[in-house]
């Protein structure tokens, strides 16, 4: 099963790769904030198929796709 | 020449804070390329410039050149790329980015050297040294930012602003009756004849995204294979200044850019059977004889 | 300092062209330039010599553009230099500052012609100010250095090149039309291999997976730390004016009157001072070679010897003559004489000008309040704003 992990030190909450994942697994995380002061993206399902679509319109680079 | 990278890796600064949560027998599709440093951009949330900074720095990578490439950084957003590329870099004055990467790849030929621009510092305070870099025929490569505003001093008109776009300087809609019309760059840039390869790209989704990394590959690929000047404009959105969410600015992206700036090749002198930016020169001045002198027959 | 051989011979050569050659003697492989007079043959000559030496010549399509070519290459680690004239030094402005922020090596000649605007093609001194006081904005100065000859041509843009490296700063050689123009028997310095010369471990030329990468940069958007930059790069300049301070002196040993004149202007009072020695008057000469740093050394140690006037003698309306009170600082009277334009003054105009001083060194004038008495040939006659201090 694919997943992402997001680092937090360079996401910014911008919400880009939620609406591009073709899954809708991927939300911005309402009960955490990074150090910079934003709500950064998390995975909340399953069913990432690790199409790196998040990774691919993440202007931070912040996301990691392992499989 | 170094040997392109194939396996994906983590850079090493994320190896403890990334890679801890890997598990064992996991393997990495895609993850930040090393040539982007360990710092957090000024970037606003949203911003295309991470885009396509990534998309550069991915470039660098594949293509093995981290170690030979030296890159110019303009003034604009863009003004601390030095800080988030592990390349040498160079900071230049406003527009002049064409001017220093002529010095730099004069010195040392063997560089890889790139220049990134947005489109007050490319398009307008550095026309002259665009044009007369392109015409020359440098043997440099070009990331053009075309997002249609002045963002880093807040949002004023650009040069691309488009026709009735409300910017700071312009309150009341650009008015092209008064101020002229927007600089298309991509179609100025392919009449000349030191050009080897011109393309405008965007980067509102993955499709035209990974189309925008394929055209900055062949830009870089070229400038190796000593072709000429190629330029690659990527037109792209500015949430903060033009107001919008950032898939708001998409959809205006969608709505009033690309219909003024087609998408699209503009100049590709190999697809048009040359071998080079030089030979493409040649065949047009065909009919004026001192421009034939010292052909190769 | 430039190395001269015994076995090379002289040769007669135009000022402009021995700054081409002496350059490219020096190590430079790179000129980057836009056309102008008096300026031209210099550019005419690197267009021809270059290509020759394995270098490049490159006519950029502004003087905004040449310096920034300059900047690049520069940054890359090689030897450059450009030369204009003064309108289009101007231009050249911004690049300057930019390689004196980004501690960038480079060397930028400047053959004067008069001003402001286009003014016109003759011979002036007219940026002065412009050189001395740095070329562009910010807090920053750069080595001056000003040739009164064509044998100094050579010598001094030699020297400009190893100054530049050593301090990593923009160097300037403020010539003239006049110096430019002009044809003298020349003694070239040593050719120098490009090769040999100290490696620069900053320039940004490829990291080649072998260190860490550089970055050249002036922006600091930590006022502290910009402050702390700026701090580095003028304790460079206080070794530089206790170093490479500059300039010959005439019969200075008794000299009551000391004319200070650089460049064209001091080959007129070389003159002037022979001719008011002939007249019995102890005149002497200072012709600073350093404009930046300022020979303030040489002024102290003649305010401290026999000095009584000094006379600023320049092709403009009174620049330098602002660094000798500077330097004098009430130790003596400080006058002006000087031609703009383009006009060259007679030896005859500046021996009357030291005339006039001598008179208002006299006893009954002095007493009368100063430097009143004579009148000058010419309207230009900026009088002292400094008593004498005894």
């Amino acid at each position: 099963m694919a997943r992402i992990i997001v680092d937090d030190v360079f996401c910014k909450g911008c919400g880009l790769c939620v609406a591009a994942c073709p899954k809708g697994v991927l939300a911005l995380d309402q009960e955490r904030i990074t150090p910079k002061g934003y709500h950064p993206a998390k995975q909340v399902k399953e069913g990432c198929i690790g199409c790196s679509s998040c990774y691919a319109t993440c202007p931070d680079v912040a996301i990691t796709v392992v499989k | 020449m170094a040997k392109p990278n194939t396996t994906i890796t983590l850079p090493e600064y994320q190896q403890e804070r990334i890679g801890s949560q890997i598990a064992e027998g996991e393997k990495i599709v895609s993850a930040r390329p090393r040539v982007l440093s360990d710092v957090v951009t000024n970037y606003c949330p949203g911003c295309t410039h991470g885009i396509v900074n990534r998309l550069v720095a991915e470039v660098i990578n594949e293509l093995g050149i981290e170690g030979k490439t030296v890159g110019i950084a303009p003034v604009g957003c863009s003004v601390m790329m030095y800080d988030f590329f592990n390349c040498d870099m160079i900071e230049a004055a406003h527009g002049r980015a064409p001017a220093v990467a002529t010095g730099v790849k004069r010195v040392h030929p063997e560089n890889v050297v790139f220049a990134y621009q947005g489109d007050g510092d490319l398009a307008s305070i550095g026309t002259a040294e665009t044009v007369h870099a392109a015409t020359r025929g440098e043997k440099i490569t070009v990331i053009f930012i075309n997002n249609a505003i002045y963002g880093m001093t807040g949002g004023q008109m650009a040069p691309t602003s488009l026709p009735n776009q409300v910017t700071q300087t312009s309150p009341y809609g650009r008015d092209v009756s008064k101020v002229g019309y927007p600089v298309r760059i991509a179609e100025m840039v392919s009449t000349l004849d030191g050009v080897a390869y011109v393309e405008r790209v965007t980067c509102d989704s993955r499709k035209h995204i990974m189309d925008a990394k394929k055209a900055i590959k062949k830009a870089f690929q070229n400038q190796i294979d000593g072709l000429g000047y190629s330029l690659v404009e990527v037109v792209a959105t500015c949430p903060t200044n033009w107001g919008m969410t950032p898939l708001d600015a998409f959809q205006w992206l969608r709505d009033n850019m690309l219909p003024y700036y087609p998408l699209g090749v503009y100049k590709d002198v190999v697809a048009d059977g040359f071998a080079n930016a030089a030979e493409a020169a040649l065949e047009r001045a065909k009919d004026c004889p001192i421009a034939q002198q010292g052909k190769e027959e | 300092m430039a190395q001269k051989t015994n076995a090379q011979e002289r040769v007669l050569m135009k000022g402009n062209e021995v700054l081409a050659e002496a350059a490219m003697r020096a190590g430079c492989r790179f000129f980057f330039g836009y056309p102008i007079t008096p300026q031209t043959e210099l550019a005419a000559y690197m267009a021809k010599r270059l290509p020759l030496i394995g270098g490049t010549f490159l006519q950029a399509e502004s003087e905004v553009a040449a310096i920034n070519m300059v900047y690049g290459a520069a940054a890359a680690g090689a030897r450059v230099m450009t030369s204009s004239s003064s309108p289009g030094v101007s231009l050249k402005s911004e690049g300057v500052s930019y390689m004196a922020g980004a501690d960038l090596p480079g060397v930028i000649v400047n053959v004067q012609r008069g001003g402001p605007g286009l003014g016109g093609i003759q011979p002036s001194q007219s940026d002065y100010f412009q050189a001395t006081r740095a070329l562009g904005h910010g807090d920053y100065f750069m080595p001056v250095l000003a040739p009164s000859t064509v044998q100094e041509m050579a010598d001094l843009i030699y020297d400009a090149f190893d100054l530049a490296d050593e301090y990593r700063t923009p160097a300037m050689i403020l010539a003239d039309g006049m110096i430019g123009q002009m044809m003298e028997p020349v003694q070239l310095p040593e050719e120098r291999d490009p090769s040999t010369l100290p490696a620069k471990p900053w320039a940004t030329s490829g990291t080649h997976m072998e260190r860490k990468h550089n970055v050249v940069n002036s922006l600091y958007l930590s006022p502290e730390k910009l402050e702390e930059t700026n701090r580095a790069r003028f304790e460079r300049y206080e070794q530089i004016k206790e170093k490479h301070q500059r300039a010959e002196l005439m019969m200075c040993d008794d000299a009551e009157i000391v004319v200070v004149a650089f460049g064209a202007a001091s080959r007129i009072a070389r003159t002037a001072v022979r001719d008011a020695r002939a007249a019995g008057i102890k005149a002497g000469l200072l012709r600073p070679i350093t404009l930046w740093p300022y020979p303030t050394k040489a002024i102290d140690e003649l305010c401290e010897g026999s000095a009584r006037a000094f006379l600023s003698v320049e092709l403009n309306m009174g620049q330098m003559v602002d660094d000798v009170r500077l330097a004098v600082s009430g130790r003596a009277s400080v006058d002006f004489y000087g031609r703009t334009g383009g006009v060259l003054p007679t030896p005859e105009e500046v021996f009357a000008a030291i005339q006039k001083v001598a008179a208002g060194l006299e006893p009954e004038a002095a007493a009368a309040g100063g430097v009143a008495g004579g009148v000058l040939p010419h309207p230009i006659d900026r009088k002292s704003t400094y008593e004498r201090g005894e």
